[in-house]
């Protein structure tokens, strides 16, 4: 094996902070791998929402008392957290969402439906998570534009294709920063700077890069950026939409209600400042609060070292069932540079369903199914793929665990 | 879980196929994890299924329980099927299954009973 099992940080001490990785089952020990789902928290985090609802609970922006006051600090301070570590400029550009899911959705519904108009063209890849790419029908729907696919080659995206497909009449192009399915990481910047040549605007999908790797907003030049809080060390509920300023005040609102208005009077109302006219009704206080904590954990940590923990453990993941006959990796192979911590797979006959089935009987957390992308998976031929995701806690021996539950999947199937 | 029988019925399904001009036919897919399950039948006079038969892709669980289904049906009348529910399913089967794995198990049920309901509409 030409991997040497080392690691940046020191990860029986990382795993630790995880209070969960404790725990056994089916009598074997937890081993994670279900990262791009959803990530663990560490107790850091954990205590923080805690903290919060021990000692600060109250509702945010309007209450003069004191623990209100002090809730709409620690909110209102948790977006200047998030806007340090993605590279925005201010709070004015991060909105806080419940996902990356809701941070689409009010680009496509707040900005597409707006600016987007009936010659113009959808730039999409055939890589997009259903999030993106459900919404950006609904857009090309209402305005009558048309959708437009980049093509993906073994799980890496065609930058030729890009460069073809985004042309004078792209008004958006929306783009999964790295793959939920085969870990490839896109190369945002040169899609970006050929997109802004053309007058287009780019949204990047970010639900699995800012949780693994190094993110820069501003450096990338993205004109949105959303992510999920809950996929890096954060508490379900949290995610975030970046905006550049001009754009976000040229977004409308898509959510109305209280928290986002300015003055209201029975027939009108205006909106809030940046970025709060995004946040209608009672926010996700607690989440949002936990969330910060979580980027905090991470910087702690390290970016650059989360990565590159990450795409050590994948390497050694992927070589070992690169040259396993039995074992079908799906993407481009090990030495393939841009990717994170994501391995698609299946074993020989197995239906991914029983080969997540069968290694969850060894206390292996993996998930099975089409991964929300459909499409994509048609395009590749298969009905649904098995998938191990890696975080920064994982080990290369939790690895081995992986690869003798995959023996056990062939011995049954076999 | 995979008890041989079970992987017997994976590997080598019972009444696997199409039939041509059914009296009942219907798909459907488990939009969780994509199991695709047809289901076609012949039905007599008597509402007595004569013929069925399935085709489809999914995990072990859902195309063993449809093949174990199929075997189960043949003889029974379509209101008999109506009236069949999970448990029949689980004690057909004869393993233990977590909640998300008995909607594997019932795909097959399900589309037979779909298709019982818009053959029942046709009449």
């Amino acid at each position: 094996m030409s991997i040497e099992k080392a690691s940046p940080y020191n990860v029986d001490d990382v795993r630790e902070d995880f209070p969960v990785l404790e725990r056994t089952v089916e009598g074997e020990k937890l081993v994670y791998l279900d990262n791009a789902a959803t990530s663990q928290k560490p107790e850091r985090v954990i205590d923080a929402v805690c903290d919060f609802y021990r000692e600060h609970n109250a509702n945010v922006h309007r209450g003069l008392h004191t623990l209100s006051q002090e809730a709409s600090e620690a909110y209102e301070g948790a977006h200047d957290r998030l806007a340090d570590f993605l590279g925005a400029e201010g709070r004015e550009e991060i909105v806080f969402t419940s996902n990356t899911t809701d941070g689409i959705n009010t680009v496509a519904f707040g900005w597409g439906t707006r600016n987007v108009e009936e010659d113009d063209n959808i730039v999409l890849t055939q890589m997009e998570h259903h999030s993106s790419l459900v919404p950006w029908q609904k857009v090309a729907e209402a305005t009558g534009a048309e959708m437009r696919f980049v093509e993906v080659d073994n799980g890496v995206l065609d930058l030729d294709d890009a460069y073809d497909k985004i042309d004078e009449d792209t008004a958006m192009v929306s783009l999964v920063h790295m793959s939920n399915v085969f870990g490839t990481v896109a190369p945002v910047e040169e899609i970006i700077d050929h997109a802004h040549d053309h007058g287009a605007r780019v949204l990047v999908d970010g639900a699995q890069s800012a949780p693994h790797l190094p993110v820069d907003v501003g450096e990338m030049d993205a004109d949105f950026f959303v992510t999920s809080g809950h996929k890096m060390c954060g508490p379900t509920g949290s995610g975030v939409l970046y905006g550049k300023r001009e754009l976000l005040e040229e977004t409308s609102p898509y959510k109305y209600g209280g928290e986002m208005i300015k003055l209201v009077e029975y027939e009108d109302a205006t909106w809030a400042d940046l970025p709060w006219k995004f946040e209608a009704g009672t926010p996700n206080i607690a989440q949002g609060i936990g969330l910060a904590e979580a980027v905090e954990y991470l910087e702690d940590l390290g970016m650059e070292n989360v990565h590159e923990h990450e795409k050590s453990v994948t390497r050694y993941a992927l070589e070992r069932m690169w040259e396993d006959d039995e074992v079908e990796v799906y993407g481009p192979p090990p030495d393939h540079e841009a990717r994170g911590g994501v391995v698609s797979f299946n074993v020989a006959d197995a239906h991914p369903h029983d080969s997540s089935q069968l290694l969850s009987d060894e206390g292996i957390a993996t998930r099975s199914g089409h991964h929300c992308a459909q499409p994509l998976m048609k395009e590749m031929g298969v009905p649904a793929t098995t998938r191990a995701s890696f975080y920064l806690y994982n080990t290369y021996e939790e690895v081995d665990a992986l690869m003798d539950g995959i023996e056990t999947v062939k011995e049954v199937f076999a | 879980m995979y008890r041989e029988r079970i992987l017997d019925h994976y590997r080598d399904p019972q009444n696997y196929g199409e039939i041509d001009d059914p009296d009942v036919h219907y798909s459907d897919v488990n939009p969780s994890c994509g199991d695709e399950i047809d289901m076609y039948a012949i039905v007599d006079e008597d509402d007595e299924i004569v013929d069925v038969k399935f085709d489809g892709q999914g995990c072990a669980i859902s195309q063993a329980s449809a093949s174990l289904l199929t075997e189960k049906v043949k003889g029974m009348t379509v209101e008999e099927v109506r009236n069949l529910e999970t448990d029949d399913i689980k004690e057909m089967l004869g393993i233990e299954l977590s909640p998300v794995r008995v909607k594997c198990a019932v795909l097959g049920l399900k589309v037979l009973e779909g298709g019982i309901v818009e053959y029942k509409k046709e009449k």
